[in-house]
């Protein structure tokens, strides 16, 4: 099942508008350029708090934030492509992440609890307890009538009562999305040696739509405008992470890289001069963000 | 006081709430077996919760979180070690953390006499726990100000209720005696005992103030709670639940430390309640609290 191939939908690409190819794109470049600075700054000793890196997982959060941009959003602790895909102001978690007072909760909470209320995004913040979201966001669809998306593990799927808090929502007909990012991992333990069954098949089994695909950003963009029209409902993504569970080693690379196969891609999609140019716009930009003179003037090291 | 109960009351307010005020109210079997002893009203907002106690209170959180001041349910206290994650982790953190709120209205509900999983008092661990504000009213008169206070602020609440007051329409006041020999501070329905305890007493010519305690977080040391200990010299703190780590033993620190008198804490044994004796272990009752009196003097 688990591929980087798995459920594609055949030339989806060019069945979508160039314009949102190229936002997807950006969205992901976001959090790449945005991680690789903060990778630096963390080996710099800058700051030394955990951090949860969403590198290799950008896909999922950069194309489904262009379909549901409105949703309310409970994240779990791997949250930093949720936040910059969404929309979240980048600065301020960069100062979240070293403890400034003007981060994303005063530098109070750190990378695994980002919240932001901002230009329309409305993300709450996390505590670090995997899966506690799910309920949390099904309580705010059910007292505010309002669509929310919960993003969570595999591991997290596990935690009873987040398909408890699935099938209330089933029940109660709430507006709420569930998405599942499986990298296959819960810390370094793999799906197979802690469960034998399928989430997707039981979240088809609560009765709601469910479907299992990979992080192929297109398929999750087309996907996703077909069930936020049939919500409650549960889609379940394949997808890696680069580096370690938290803090900034590897483990050699990644299963596969679907930042470069996307990259690829577009390039034969005849694209290349444009994202080159989106490339080279944002790693400057986040490169500002981290620069490490500014980053010892602001924390006055 | 006048004829209404504290069920009445409980249920007169939770009414106004969730007609006039967009309020809700979450629970399990909350519409039937006799609508929580009487206390909830046919009305609109009320939602049955699945058997799902964990994530029922992560739910009633999240609807918190979108201002709609839940009233969350718990027809035994004991369900509260699951209902406790999403409240301890999360809504008493979300202040502190993150700078917004998560107000629910937890109805903690405590009895006696159910044996080992459904007689618990566990308001002790609430207290335990930054972010609450934890309290045990008995009285209609104590419900309504414990109610204002909730509304007038944004933390989650604990309010440990007692079956045993659900009747009461009186309000218990302070009890001041002239040269008394010791101060009672009960908690919760051992109020109602240490009444007729200290009646008990006096006909043995011992003498007892009784100072209620309603807040047990924010607990305030008041002129009311210390001037009567420093006049009689020795005190009592008599709550329902365990003693070890408890509400009785905690506040009896504070007072001790406060005024350098002897305070004792009177609660549970370090012992499962079990449904018979001689483990029933049951709550600091009348004859118990004049025994610790009169071991105490
Ligand atoms: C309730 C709870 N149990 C356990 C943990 C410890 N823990 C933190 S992250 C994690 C792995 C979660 O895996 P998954 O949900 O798949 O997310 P991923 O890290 O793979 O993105 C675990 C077990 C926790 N934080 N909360
Ligand atoms: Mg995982």
């Amino acid at each position: 099942m688990r591929s980087p191939t798995y459920g594609i939908i055949p030339n989806i690409a060019k069945s979508i508008k160039s314009d949102i190819l190229l936002q997807i794109f950006n969205n992901m470049c976001r959090v790449r350029y945005f991680e690789l600075g903060l990778i630096e700054a963390f080996k710099e000793k800058i700051f030394d708090k955990f951090v949860y890196l969403s590198s290799g997982q950008e896909s999922i959060a950069a194309s489904m934030s262009l379909v549901i941009p409105d949703f309310m959003i409970f994240a779990q602790h791997r949250c930093h492509s949720t936040y910059l895909s969404f929309g979240g102001d980048p600065v301020a978690l960069r100062d979240e992440l070293i403890g400034l007072p003007s981060g994303t909760s005063g530098g109070r909470a750190g990378s695994n609890c980002l919240q932001y209320h901002k230009n329309n995004m409305t993300m709450f913040g996390h505590h670090g307890l995997i899966g506690e979201n799910v309920p949390f966001g099904v309580g705010a669809a059910l007292g505010s009538g309002k669509p929310v998306v919960c993003f969570f593990g595999d591991g997290a799927a596990e935690e009873d009562y987040v398909f408890a808090a699935m099938g209330f929502a089933v029940t109660h007909k709430l507006p709420v999305f569930f998405v599942c990012e499986d990298n296959n991992l819960s810390v370094l333990t793999t799906i197979d040696k802690r469960r034998s069954w399928s989430m997707t098949e039981v979240a088809k089994g609560l009765g709601m739509p469910a479907v299992d695909i990979t992080d192929d950003p297109w398929t999750v963009y087309r996907k996703t405008q077909e069930l936020k029209d049939t919500l409650p409902a549960f889609i379940n993504i394949y997808t890696c992470r680069a580096y370690w569970h938290n803090s900034v080693g590897t483990d050699g690379p990644p299963e596969w890289d679907r930042f470069k196969i996307v990259k690829d891609e577009l390039i034969k999609l005849g694209m290349g001069k444009q994202i080159e140019e989106i490339e080279n716009k944002i790693k400057t930009s986040m490169e500002q963000i981290w620069d490490k003179k500014l980053l010892q003037k602001l924390l006055k090291k | 006081m006048g004829q209404k109960t504290v069920a009445e009351t409980i249920k007169e307010i939770t009414r106004k709430h969730l007609t006039e005020d967009n309020g809700l109210l979450l629970g399990e079997s909350i519409t039937a077996v006799g609508w929580v002893n009487n206390t909830v009203p046919d009305c609109k907002g009320i939602i049955e919760l699945p058997m799902t106690d964990v994530a029922g209170a992560g739910i009633a959180v999240g609807a918190a979180m979108v201002g709609r001041r839940p009233i969350f349910v718990i027809r035994f206290q004991d369900f509260l070690v699951l209902n406790g994650s999403p409240l301890i982790f999360f809504a008493a953190k979300i202040k502190e953390l993150h700078g917004n709120c998560a107000p629910v209205f937890v109805r903690a509900i405590a009895a006696e006499n159910f044996g080992p999983c459904h007689s618990g008092v566990l308001h002790s661990i609430f207290m335990h726990f930054p972010g609450f504000r934890v309290c045990s009213p008995m009285t209609p008169g104590e419900y309504e100000k414990i109610w204002q206070d909730y509304m007038e602020h944004d933390d989650p609440m604990i309010v440990s209720e007692h079956r045993a007051s659900y009747k009461n329409t009186e309000e218990l006041n302070d009890v001041l005696e002239k040269n008394a020999d010791i101060t009672l501070y009960p908690v919760s329905a051992t109020r109602f005992e240490a009444v007729k305890a200290a009646q008990m007493l006096k006909k043995e010519g011992i003498i007892c103030n009784i100072i209620n305690i309603l807040w047990l977080k924010p607990f305030e040391l008041t002129k009311r709670l210390i001037d009567p200990l420093t006049e009689t010299k020795k005190g009592l703190v008599i709550d329902p639940g365990h003693e070890i780590a408890g509400a009785s033993r905690s506040i009896a620190y504070e007072l001790m430390y406060a005024t350098n008198c002897k305070v004792g804490a009177l609660g549970l044994e370090d012992k499962t309640k079990c449904l018979y004796e001689p483990l029933q272990n049951k709550y600091p009752d009348a004859e118990k609290i004049y025994k610790a009196v009169k071991n105490m003097i």
